[in-house]
């Protein structure tokens, strides 16, 4: 999986309350709905700044607090296509590979905001094409790779029925 | 080489020699939703093809996060609940029972030993008695209803070695408070963390309770403590189920092992907007407070409403704050009645909403106004987390929580304790 876009930077310790608040999350199941207010405690404006396929880049800890699975489904229908920080909090880990949002682990100090970067999935590598820099990615766990190649885990239980990840 | 306690459950309930970072595939005891994850776990359920739940009294749906509901849009995520219920025969637990996590040990679901999921962040709550237990999102509990089954990483230990004990007035939560704001938000990132020692041993197992919980707000997957004499017997009270418990190796090898003196320890205060934003509470002393909250899966249990009580018998709540109370239970609730606590409570002008997640998620029961100061029991004091991103959140035990709504602003609870009327 390759993508390509430009880099949205926040801070570390960005948790879920702040990638979807409970003031909208207990509503509604429409996750288009629930996409338009994504980060609105940490940026009012975030929504309207993004363009199909770019990045949410952030510092440690990215995604701690509540366990809410609307946090990464917010983000991928913000139409954003992976989020790239320095370490992510297991919940939101499993939840993000579940429902089939990337993650990469790297070193964002090398990532500016509105940076153009090009990720490559498979090679773990990030093009910083702004600054002409390749930044090294810490690779995902085999079982999450392999459930994030199928589509997340409601598509490994559609093909296997139960877990099947040898 | 021995093993940690978190090492020794998933082995088990795999079948595999599991050491730290090894990835297993295990059989859960338990598995539970509540209301702001269920309604997507039911939709992952019937998208992957279920068909029933791989065991209906290991299941259990609670709604307590937004109840009763306040909105239309909730009212039909919680019939989806009532209906999903129904058709599966799962335990289910409706408005009014109480918090996810106080029903789940109290009902005598899971014991010394369980390996319990949940999808709710603070299920690692169980870890006080023994469970390995820990949050999970909606498609994964989808995934644990139809298979009873579930991967994970074995964590690594964290064992905090708590010796001493605490001195009058300071309690569970505000050595909670101290680790995290120790060791910070990610300083358990992924690991377990064992809660040991003679801090620990003194304690209730309602105290116990309240530190499992926010080991999450260290970044823990799990909040393990080695089961009792206490322990046991509470869990016997409640539950009719065979457990046994499990303890960790004297050759076990941790990540980390962390040592406290919690003897010297003063009441603490997390400041906002980050639960790791720790300071002793006489740094904030003076704070106005419009708001105060008691109740919650962090403290909302009997003992917590009887310090409460005690600080507010003959008092008044300060007329320019307001006092909620959530019980943590419909049980305890009724305990509290027959004690004669919601009583001092009421007269002393808290207000006393249904038992559940009170205002703490912020989907109703007290939303705090622009530029407001809250202080609550609860575990999080995130930027909007009790529904309005202008608010302020103070956390603080529940007794430091009623001096504040006595004196109107953050005050050393140990002066009303010394004079309790």
């Amino acid at each position: 999986m390759r993508f390509q876009g430009k880099s949205h930077k926040f801070g570390d310790d960005v948790n879920t309350d702040y990638i979807i608040s409970g003031r909208y999350k207990f509503k509604t199941l429409d996750m288009k709905e629930l996409a338009k207010h994504v980060m609105e405690d940490l940026d009012p404006e975030f929504y309207s700044k993004i363009t199909k396929g770019d990045f949410i880049v952030a510092g440690k800890n990215f995604g701690c607090g509540s366990s809410r699975e609307q946090a990464p489904l917010a983000i991928i229908n913000a139409d954003i296509s992976a989020v790239i920080a320095k370490s992510f909090a297991r919940i939101f880990y499993r939840n993000a590979i579940n429902t089939g949002l990337p993650l990469l682990e790297c070193d964002t100090d090398r990532i500016n905001p509105g940076d153009e970067l090009e990720v490559d999935l498979e090679q773990g590598v990030i093009r910083n094409i702004t600054q002409g820099i390749d930044i090294a990615v810490t690779p995902l766990p085999r079982v999450m790779l392999k459930i994030l190649a199928e589509g997340g885990l409601v598509e490994h239980f559609k093909t296997n029925g139960t877990f099947n990840l040898d | 080489m021995g093993k940690t306690i978190a090492e020794k459950i998933l082995s088990k309930k795999s079948g595999l020699d599991a050491k730290a970072d090894d990835i297993v595939v295990a059989n859960l005891d338990f598995v539970m939703g509540q209301d702001g994850t269920s309604p997507l776990a039911i939709n992952a359920f019937e998208e992957m093809g279920g068909r029933k739940a791989f065991d209906s009294q290991k299941v259990a749906m609670v709604i307590d996060h937004s109840s009763p509901s306040p909105l239309e849009g909730v009212s039909a995520l919680h019939h989806k609940m009532r209906m999903f219920a129904d058709r599966h025969q799962i335990k289910f637990y409706d408005i009014g029972e109480g918090v996810c996590h106080q029903l789940i040990p109290e009902q005598g679901h899971v014991g010394p030993g369980s390996l319990v999921i949940g999808a709710d962040s603070h299920t690692c709550t169980y870890g006080a008695i023994n469970a390995f237990a820990t949050g999970v999102g909606s498609t994964d509990l989808a995934a644990a209803i139809i298979s009873g089954q579930l991967w994970f990483k074995v964590p690594p230990t964290i064992k905090f070695q708590l010796n001493g004990q605490l001195p009058p007035g300071v309690f569970s939560k505000d050595l909670i408070l101290y680790l995290i704001g120790d060791v910070t938000a990610d300083g358990a990132t992924y690991m377990a963390a064992e809660y040991v020692g003679e801090a620990i041993s003194a304690l209730s197992v309602e105290a116990r309770f309240t530190i499992s919980n926010m080991a999450i707000e260290m970044g823990a997957k799990v909040g393990l403590m080695e089961a009792d004499d206490k322990t046991t017997k509470w869990v016997r009270e409640h539950s009719t189920l065979t457990f046994e418990p499990v303890f960790s190796d004297p050759d076990a090898e941790y990540a980390m092992i962390k040592e406290y003196d919690v003897s010297r320890l003063e009441p603490q205060v997390a400041k906002p907007h980050q639960v790791d934003n720790v300071a002793p509470l006489s740094q904030v002393a003076g704070t106005e407070i419009q708001q105060c909250v008691i109740g919650t899966c962090t403290n909302g249990r009997l003992e917590d409403l009887r310090i409460a009580a005690q600080i507010l018998e003959g008092r008044k709540v300060h007329p320019r704050t307001r006092l909620i109370v959530a019980p943590a239970s419909r049980r305890v609730f009724l305990d509290a009645m027959q004690e004669g606590i919601i009583r001092t409570l009421v007269e002393a002008g808290a207000v006393l909403v249904t038992p559940g997640c009170g205002p703490c998620v912020g989907t109703h029961n007290g939303v705090p106004s622009d530029g407001e100061n809250v202080m609550a029991t609860s575990n999080r004091n995130f930027r909007g987390r009790m529904g309005n991103n202008k608010a302020f959140i103070y956390l603080g035990s529940p007794a430091s929580v009623a001096a504040a709504a006595v004196a109107g602003q953050i005050s050393d609870p140990r002066e009303y304790l010394r004079q309790v009327k």
